[in-house]
């Protein structure tokens, strides 16, 4: 009653301060987050195109896919290998509808249709993957989802009709809407950054949620949440929904930024790099898909490079990877960001002695 | 005692007669549709198409060719994955780098082929290199994660991206093809009609020799080591593991040792399987995820942890794939695929996993 009355009493000022204490505290704990998205939107006027597109565009739409699979695995339990496989579905699926140097298969129906489309169909191939795989649990997921992957992979590599065999399509442009060609670079990287932090932001809200939260007791017990009333199974398909609608936004990002698809782009290959960037990443936090994925970039475009100056050769660089891959998931199943949260803790840990 | 040996085959024959037939009465409709099938499909093999029906299905050769070479690829196909899924059932370890064992094992069967000239001694040196490799990944890695599935199945991930370029940095891109012996070359007359000559002649299947023979040796390796599982002890101890390893451990068994075994014979069968698949196609980079497919899928279809499930699925996934490669060359993989959809939904557990 005391404290209604005081509350009641207390003089707007008060209230004011402490709406802007707790504004500055959201933003002392977001600080990283929040000058990450500064930096991100100043970018453009600071690096050149090639940085811009090829290292921090493409980045964040592995960024974009790794989110979905970062989804399953973190707050679903279920590590879909197939995430790749829908972002290549969806990636397909626009040029088949939309535009390709390939009159004959592709319809060259404007974006605005083909890009709901190819995303449609994405979320449905990811759905039917959800429903499959969710039928059996744990480990049985990989094993299911990635002979899905691989499946699809064969597939377009065999498929000439739609998926125009092992050659795929090239020259897709991106398209031109509201007066501006999103082809050119910094429409380009603000498009796919813009999709980068609505992905992120969203998989953030549901990470807390109602579903969210639920999806998290179906990770943690199972049995539990069936006895208490969930539906697991409605969950967990619902989550390959969800997930697959990140993942095709990202595949039609993808072949965008590539200006070609083939086989190759939703490969095995390129399936398990995924897995590989999300696990490096840490699967414990939404972010964690994006360092991983800048990570990857990095290594990828400047390694050959650093290989060779040091004496090294350079052709070695996926021996290069799995080992880091191996190094992470021996000492720091969390991932990298894992291993910030352990060095912040030491940090913390070893500030507060020194402050006594 | 071998009137005692012989009273026991019978019971047990005629046990097992009874649960056919109860079966059958269980499932008449069932029973009915997969005997018409079953004798359809022996019609379709052995006796000469009407006219009619080559014009539907296409040349009788083409689909009996098919039909060997899923089979024999189903051979190949169950020798890569019963390692897979034995390894998986008994350890929980989904070992993503079993194609790279198998690559591996037909890289050392080649080079070994190459230096001793002998094609039966490189299957000795395949299968100790790879037992070789697997004791050591078992020993030095996944002992010290038992427990953790997903971990383990992402160090294997890890190893196989290494390994794989390990490969291609020692043997280079190129196909390499495994010359057949002398005396297993050239092509054999099988008793199956697979035209009529216009004089009425019957024109017989020529076959591949060694096909047939790694076929034969499969089957004997399959029935060899079921034979090894519900016979000897360590057969025993294996399925005990494969049920309830904790329980296996408690009891005093030295469950260490079988999981080094387990993964040492799983290992060797995958790069003996590589020999056979350098025979029959090719090995180069890249067969390594091929054949991690081809085990992912047979164990998926067949049932996991199971030696008769890989042995169905193999078959099975051997001919789709090839029926499929000469029926519908576009979307020969989505047959397959297809078939595992229906299994997953029917079975989740595949078709003879326990569910």
């Amino acid at each position: 009653m005391a404290l209604v009355q005081t509350t009641g009493v207390a003089p707007p000022g008060v209230h004011d301060l402490q709406r802007s204490g707790a504004l500055s505290r959201w933003a002392t704990r977001h600080a990283p987050i929040l000058i990450l998205g500064v930096v991100l939107l100043i970018l453009p006027a600071i690096a050149n195109d090639f940085i811009l597109v090829q290292v921090v565009g493409w980045a964040m739409i592995l960024g974009i896919i790794a989110l979905s699979l970062m989804f399953l695995a973190g707050y679903g339990g279920m590590v879909s290998l197939a995430q790749m496989t829908v972002a290549g579905v969806s990636g397909y699926m626009i040029t088949v509808f939309g535009a390709s140097s390939l009159p004959t298969i592709s319809l060259f129906w404007p974006w605005w249709v083909a890009a709901p489309i190819a995303i449609a169909l994405g979320v449905a191939f990811g759905t039917l993957t959800g429903v499959l795989s969710s039928r059996t649990e744990g480990i049985y997921t990989i094993m299911i989802t990635l002979a899905i992957a691989a499946a699809f992979f064969y597939l377009t590599l065999q498929n000439w009709p739609i998926f125009n065999g092992f050659a795929g399509f090239t020259t897709i442009p991106a398209p031109v809407a509201f007066g501006i060609n999103w082809k050119h670079p910094v429409p380009l990287y603000y498009l796919i950054l813009f999709f980068a932090a609505l992905s992120y932001l969203a998989v953030a809200y549901i990470s807390r949620a109602p579903f969210g939260l639920a999806l998290q007791g179906v990770r943690d017990n199972p049995r539990r949440m069936e006895a208490i009333g969930y539906n697991v199974t409605a969950h967990r398909v619902a989550a390959y929904a969800f997930a697959a609608l990140i993942a095709s936004t990202g595949g039609i990002l993808m072949v965008w930024l590539n200006n070609q698809i083939s086989p190759g782009s939703a490969g095995i290959e390129a399936t398990i790099d995924l897995l590989i960037i999300a696990v490096v990443g840490g699967l414990g936090h939404p972010i964690g898909a994006f360092i991983g994925a800048i990570i990857y970039v990095v290594l990828r475009t400047f390694a050959l490079d650093t290989l060779v100056a040091v004496g090294l050769d350079g052709r070695r660089f996926q021996t290069l990877i799995g080992l880091c891959f191996l190094l992470i998931v021996l000492f720091s199943p969390d991932g990298v960001i894992g291993l910030w949260r352990r060095f912040a803790a030491h940090m913390r840990a070893s500030g507060s002695r020194s402050g006594f | 005692m071998a009137t005692a040996f012989g009273n026991e085959n019978t019971v047990a024959r005629g046990g097992r007669g009874d649960a056919l037939g109860r079966w059958i009465g269980r499932h008449p409709i069932a029973a009915l549709i997969i005997a018409i099938v079953a004798i359809f499909a022996l019609w379709l093999v052995l006796a000469p198409w009407p006219a009619g029906f080559e014009d539907v299905f296409g040349k009788k050769r083409i689909f009996i060719n098919a039909i060997f070479n899923g089979i024999t690829l189903g051979g190949l196909y169950f020798l890569v994955a019963t390692g897979f899924t034995l390894i998986f059932g008994l350890m929980r370890n989904v070992n993503l780098a079993h194609g790279s064992l198998y690559l591996f094992g037909g890289y050392m069967g080649y080079e070994a082929g190459e230096w001793t000239g002998s094609w039966l001694f490189s299957y000795v040196i395949a299968f100790i290199c790879c037992a070789v490799v697997g004791i050591a990944m078992q020993f030095f890695i996944f002992r010290r994660m038992e427990g953790q599935d997903l971990r383990q199945t992402l160090v294997t991930l890890g190893l196989s991206i290494v390994f794989s370029d390990l490969m291609v940095w020692v043997w280079g891109g190129n196909a390499i093809q495994i010359d057949t012996p002398d005396y297993l070359l050239g092509p054999v007359a099988t008793p199956i009609v697979v035209a009529l000559k216009s004089s009425g002649e019957a024109v017989f299947l020529q076959y591949p020799l060694v096909r047939l023979v790694i076929f034969v040796a499969a089957v004997l390796i399959g029935l060899g080591m079921w034979l090894a599982l519900h016979r000897t002890r360590i057969g025993v101890m294996i399925r005990a593991g494969v049920d309830d390893r904790d329980m296996l451990s408690v009891l005093g068994y030295r469950v260490q040792l079988l999981f080094v075994l387990v993964f040492a014979f799983g290992a060797g069968l995958a790069g003996m399987a590589g020999i056979v698949g350098g025979t029959f196609q090719s090995i180069s980079l890249g067969e390594d995820s091929h054949f991690l497919l081809a085990s992912l899928q047979v164990v998926i279809v067949g049932g996991m942890g199971s030696i008769p499930g890989a042995a169905l699925g193999a078959l099975i996934i051997g001919c789709a794939e090839q029926i499929g490669l000469v029926y519908f060359q576009n979307y020969a993989t989505v047959l397959t695929f297809l078939i595992m959809v229906i299994v997953l939904a029917l079975r989740p557990r595949g078709l003879l996993g326990r569910t």
